[in-house]
């Protein structure tokens, strides 16, 4: 199995403006980081420039990555020990504050492209009933099915 | 430069297992091998490598015989400090290269022993969620730095690289920049990485400002398995960039 995993940003103002520049300007070093990631599998593209952000029907303003990775600590070292890190740092310099989960992960069968309705699906399931095996995060972390995956390997750890 | 009889041999990732208690029997069993001076050395050679180290090597190192330092790693090995493993040390493959030869590394799990017993990982993760719930990063980071500021008290005698070794960075040289081998809050890093990489950074800056290191920088250049930052000397740069 492959994990998958989607992150939502609200933009305080749209991209072309001058205060996204800076992280415009970020798109390409940071996908030329993650496509030559070890444990990189796939992620979903806006257009062959590498500053195209996906386009989608779910709201003006929504920033959407959506990407596979082979495993957890693939999609870990690529979030929090590579050059994203710094990006992630200023974040607040670009996005709205989350009120609400903006990122969430699931198994998906080797080969398997997620289309962008399964992913908000995702994402909505861990809004409305919080994490499962089903949609979770990086802190309610869920091994794929297996007869552990019912019950969550980190809060089992934190007992 | 901590304070009190506190001792922790850290590592790479761990989830759970010691979280059970505060300190655990077993980790004292296993800092009660290390009270064997060769032992310590062969320990202390091996976690400074960061890579795989043969038996000839951390001999020669420790300045031992062979079968001896074998007798004590594998010691090492049996109380979890390190992990052994096979890997063939020379290029030459087919017959007559030999066997693979056995090799040893830093055991990824976190040992801690604090006697009285003492748990700050539980209140500094719930303090993590709560900076987080309350989004005081800033706050937190500028803390940090005001940490780092006073880490530099009564360092104006040492060399940066001997004041960060000192505090468990476990600094090592890459392409005239320092590295840091070793995250001090591995644990608390994996739980909210963000915040405790950014105020890791925070404390950085803070020490090198107190210290007055000019010409040195600290930045963010993560890479798995070590910490977040990594120190760039400027080009002509002065006090304090020796050591």
């Amino acid at each position: 199995m492959h994990l998958a995993q989607l992150n939502i940003a609200h933009l305080l103002e749209p991209i072309e403006s001058a205060r996204l520049a800076g992280f415009v300007a970020a798109l390409e070093p940071i996908n030329a980081v993650s496509d030559v990631a070890p444990g990189f599998v796939w992620r979903m593209k806006g257009g062959d420039l590498p500053t195209d952000v996906v386009r989608h029907q779910y709201g003006d303003h929504l920033l959407i990555n959506l990407s596979v990775w082979e495993s957890r600590t693939s999609l870990w070292n690529f979030v929090y020990r590579s050059p994203h890190l710094g990006v992630l740092r200023r974040r607040r310099d670009w996005f709205h504050r989350a009120a609400e989960p903006y990122s969430v992960m699931w198994w998906v069968p080797e080969g398997h492209r997620p289309p962008l309705d399964e992913a908000m699906g995702r994402l909505g399931l861990l809004r409305s009933r919080g994490a499962g095996p089903e949609a979770f995060t990086f802190k309610e972390f869920y091994e794929p099915s297996s007869p552990a995956a019912s019950r969550p390997a980190a809060a089992e750890a934190r007992k | 430069m901590p304070a009190g009889p506190s001792v922790a041999v850290p590592a790479g990732r761990q989830r759970g297992g010691s979280r059970l208690r505060a300190v655990k029997s077993d980790d004292l069993e296993s800092m009660s091998v290390l009270a064997d001076p060769v032992r310590r050395e062969l320990y202390r050679f091996v976690a400074s490598q960061g890579r795989d180290v043969g038996r000839n090597e951390a001999a020669e190192a420790a300045g031992v015989q062979r079968t001896l330092a074998a007798f004590h790693l594998d010691k090492l090995v049996d109380a979890g400090l390190l992990e052994a493993g096979f890997r063939r040390l020379t290029d030459r493959t087919g017959p007559g290269s030999g066997r693979p030869a056995k090799v040893y590394r830093r055991a990824a799990g976190e040992r801690a022993v604090s006697l009285p017993p003492r748990d700050y990982r539980t209140p500094a993760l719930v303090l993590a969620e709560v900076v987080g719930l309350l989004g005081g990063d800033e706050q937190a980071e500028a803390a940090a730095r005001r940490a780092g500021e006073r880490m530099a008290a009564g360092t104006e005698g040492a060399g940066l690289v001997e004041v960060l070794d000192a505090r468990g960075y476990e600094p090592y040289e890459e392409g005239g920049r320092i590295r840091l081998r070793n995250c001090p809050f591995h644990l608390l890093a994996e739980e909210h990485p963000l915040l405790v990489c950014s105020m890791n950074l925070a404390m950085c800056e803070g020490l090198l400002a107190a210290r007055e290191e000019r010409g040195v920088t600290a930045a963010l250049d993560p890479r798995p398995g070590e910490c977040c930052v990594a120190f760039t000397r400027d080009a002509g740069g002065s006090k304090n960039n020796q050591d």
